[in-house]
């Protein structure tokens, strides 16, 4: 795939960062304010897809990256699973147990396991969609070929 | 026992289908053990369940207890039926994951396989253990959507067609099951299955409900392929790779489809005569075109598909009479023989549909072709796979002592019984045809004189090994026929679905 012009880059290379960091704001922040997990990850994704649109890949380069999204993407659900499962292994044996202390309602470490379940799924979903996007330009490249 | 076992049936597919993508490119064959090991696991977990007792488990993920006596926890429960249900979809699934280690290896990209079909079982074994409206819908959605990547596998030109009409018609289903459960979320503000049943109690002849159930039977009929919302079925299961055909005939359409209406029906609506004889004549009408259509067939696994619909016919009629017989509060013992048959109708049709979908990809990995025209000769290269599928072809036409015959037997003598004299004699015309049609696959598939002698060979091990333990529990499932066996396993199902309001009582513990 080829890139853009030199304009477009050096712009993608300014907002990529800053989108990427709001992304993980957002979805640090699920349990105090609107958005979560999901909206955050889509905003990762973004910075990351906003990257490859205008910088251009080749095609090697695009399998090896779909190959490790969808390796993070699999660790991260395997990751949420556990957190869920140690729930269910410490003493309480209840799935999905909330185990650690609640905290000061308001502060950003509080909630118990939830901002970490919100971590997590923000992972998941941006390695998740950058996956898709991945596998519709591959196929694209491979159709021009 | 321990409540949270319960769990452990959604939670350990779900952990193998994220450790294949992982560990199984960098460990080569890791995904056939673990996927098989833990099919294994949760077949003996399931069949120590059952034979437990009948005890209904309920369990709150999150630990969130009731309040004032209104449960606001996902629920999980495991009662008979649920049990029964959890048997079935984990013996087929350990015998097609057992039978793909052999015949998925012609396939690339294996993990992607095993990844689709622990997801596949884990969305399926939600199915039958929610006991909350919305996650049930969850899980079905989990289920199904692995199903149309796995109908797509081959990624041939066929099979894509077939998954794409299998998504549509697939997608839409799911609309009108959440439209559904969103109109009853509007009228009782709840989703757990025992709160609505409890809030629904004096809901009699509610125009309301009336049309929400005739939404849910539209939605989950896509489901599971009854006649006039047939027309996906034949394509999907035949293009899908044999293992997952077994899986999706044997056991997709009942979890997702079958299941979900009679636990509805019985268990949170009011049984309603008027819709008792929809359900009733739904199934009656799969039952017979079902097998006419089949029997014109040439494509071996096309032919097997239509089959299903005419043998969930059999399933939904048995089930249906118990139901009219119930709503008119008519005798509950003859009601009891008709959901027993269907129930056991159920259990050998997974198991000999299973088999006879495993049997057709034997036919296909040896000779190389799904059209009957072209096999032939077969018997003499191919013994296993011969006496296998004549067991099951015995078993599906309803020929003594295998396990088709009585669960038929049931059926018809609980028709009679019912006065239900016209659906006795569709389903034993519906069983000649069926007879008729098994007998054409035979001679063309192992007897006929093909024009040049075949060189096809037996199938390897592990694919014979899941053809001959099907083929012998299609003779073992006779068995349940006698009483003391009967009472361990399928009567405590039945009369979770007789006593219909019992489910509300023992979740919520009144």
């Amino acid at each position: 795939m080829k890139g853009m012009s030199l304009i477009v880059k050096k712009m993608a290379q300014l907002m990529s960062g800053l989108i990427f960091v709001y992304g993980a704001y957002i979805a640090t922040h699920g349990h105090l304010t609107p958005g979560g997990g999901f909206a955050g990850g889509a905003l990762i994704a973004g910075a990351f897809i906003l990257m490859i649109l205008a910088n251009g890949s080749g095609y090697v380069r695009l399998k090896r990256q779909e190959e490790g999204s969808s390796a993070v993407e699999s660790a991260a659900v395997l990751m949420a699973l556990l957190l869920a499962t140690i729930g269910l292994a410490a003493g309480t044996m209840v799935f999905f147990n909330n185990y650690l202390p609640p905290g000061i309602p308001g502060r950003l470490i509080s909630g118990g396991v939830i901002p970490l379940y919100n971590v997590f799924i923000g992972i998941e979903v941006a390695a998740a969609l950058m996956t898709i996007f991945l596998a519709l330009v591959i196929y694209k490249e491979e159709i021009s070929k | 026992m321990e409540p949270s076992v319960i769990i452990s049936f959604v939670i350990i597919p779900l952990f193998a289908a994220f450790l294949i993508p992982l560990v199984g490119r960098l460990v080569g064959g890791f995904q056939r053990i673990l996927t098989s090991s833990i099919m294994l696991l949760l077949l003996v977990l399931s069949v120590f369940i059952t034979l437990q007792g009948p005890e209904t488990i309920t369990y709150m993920a999150g630990g969130w207890e009731p309040v004032g006596g209104v449960p606001i926890a996902i629920y999980l429960v495991l009662d008979p039926l649920s049990g029964f249900l959890l048997t079935i979809i984990n013996l087929l699934g350990f015998m097609s994951v057992f039978y793909a280690i052999s015949y998925m290896r012609r396939y690339t990209s294996e993990n992607l396989f095993y990844t689709l079909v622990c997801l596949m079982v884990a969305g399926m074994n939600g199915v039958v253990l929610s006991g909350d409206l919305f996650n049930l819908y969850v899980f079905l959605e989990i289920s199904v959507i692995s199903s149309y990547a796995l109908v797509a596998f081959g990624v041939g030109k066929t099979e894509l067609e077939a998954s794409y009409k299998y998504q549509v018609l697939g997608a839409l289903a799911s609309l009108l099951v959440l439209f559904g459960i969103a109109m009853i979320y509007w009228r009782t503000k709840t989703l757990n299955i025992a709160d609505i049943s409890v809030l629904l109690q004096h809901a009699r002849h509610d125009t309301f409900l009336v049309f929400v159930q005739l939404i849910l039977i539209t939605g989950f009929g896509i489901k599971a392929a009854l006649i006039p919302f047939h027309a996906w079925l034949p394509d999907a299961h035949s293009s899908a790779p044999s293992p997952i055909s077994a899986m999706l005939s044997g056991v997709l359409i009942k979890a997702v489809g079958v299941y979900v209406l009679i636990r509805l029906f019985f268990n949170m609506f009011q049984l309603d005569t008027s819709l008792a004889i929809v359900f009733t004549a739904i199934g009656a009408l799969s039952m017979i075109i079902g097998v006419v259509l089949a029997i014109g067939q040439w494509d071996l696994k096309r032919l097997l598909a239509y089959h299903s619909i005419s043998q969930m016919g059999y399933v939904v009629t048995g089930i249906g009479m118990g139901m009219i017989l119930l709503a008119r509060g008519g005798d509950k013992s003859i009601a009891a023989l008709a959901i027993g048959g269907g129930l056991f109708h159920m259990i050998n049709h997974a198991v000999f549909k299973g088999l006879l979908f495993l049997n057709a990809g034997a036919i296909e990995y040896a000779a190389g072709t799904r059209d009957m025209k072209k096999m032939g000769g077969l018997a003499r290269h191919m013994p296993v796979t011969l006496s296998s599928s004549f067991s099951a072809s015995m078993a599906i036409s309803g020929m003594p002592p295998f396990n088709g015959f009585f669960s038929k037997l049931i059926i018809i003598v609980a028709a009679i019984q019912g006065e239900f004299y016209l659906l006795a004699v569709l389903a034993v015309i519906a069983g000649i045809v069926t007879l008729a049609s098994f007998m054409k696959f035979q001679r063309f598939a192992f007897y006929n004189k093909p024009e040049k002698e075949p060189t096809a060979r037996e199938v390897p091990l592990a694919m014979r090994f899941s053809m001959v333990t099907l083929a012998l529990l299609c003779l073992l499932l006779s068995l349940l026929i006698i009483p003391d066996i009967r009472q361990i396993f399928l009567e405590p199902a039945v009369n979770t679905l007789i006593e219909t309001t019992e489910y509300a009582t023992k979740v919520l513990k009144l």
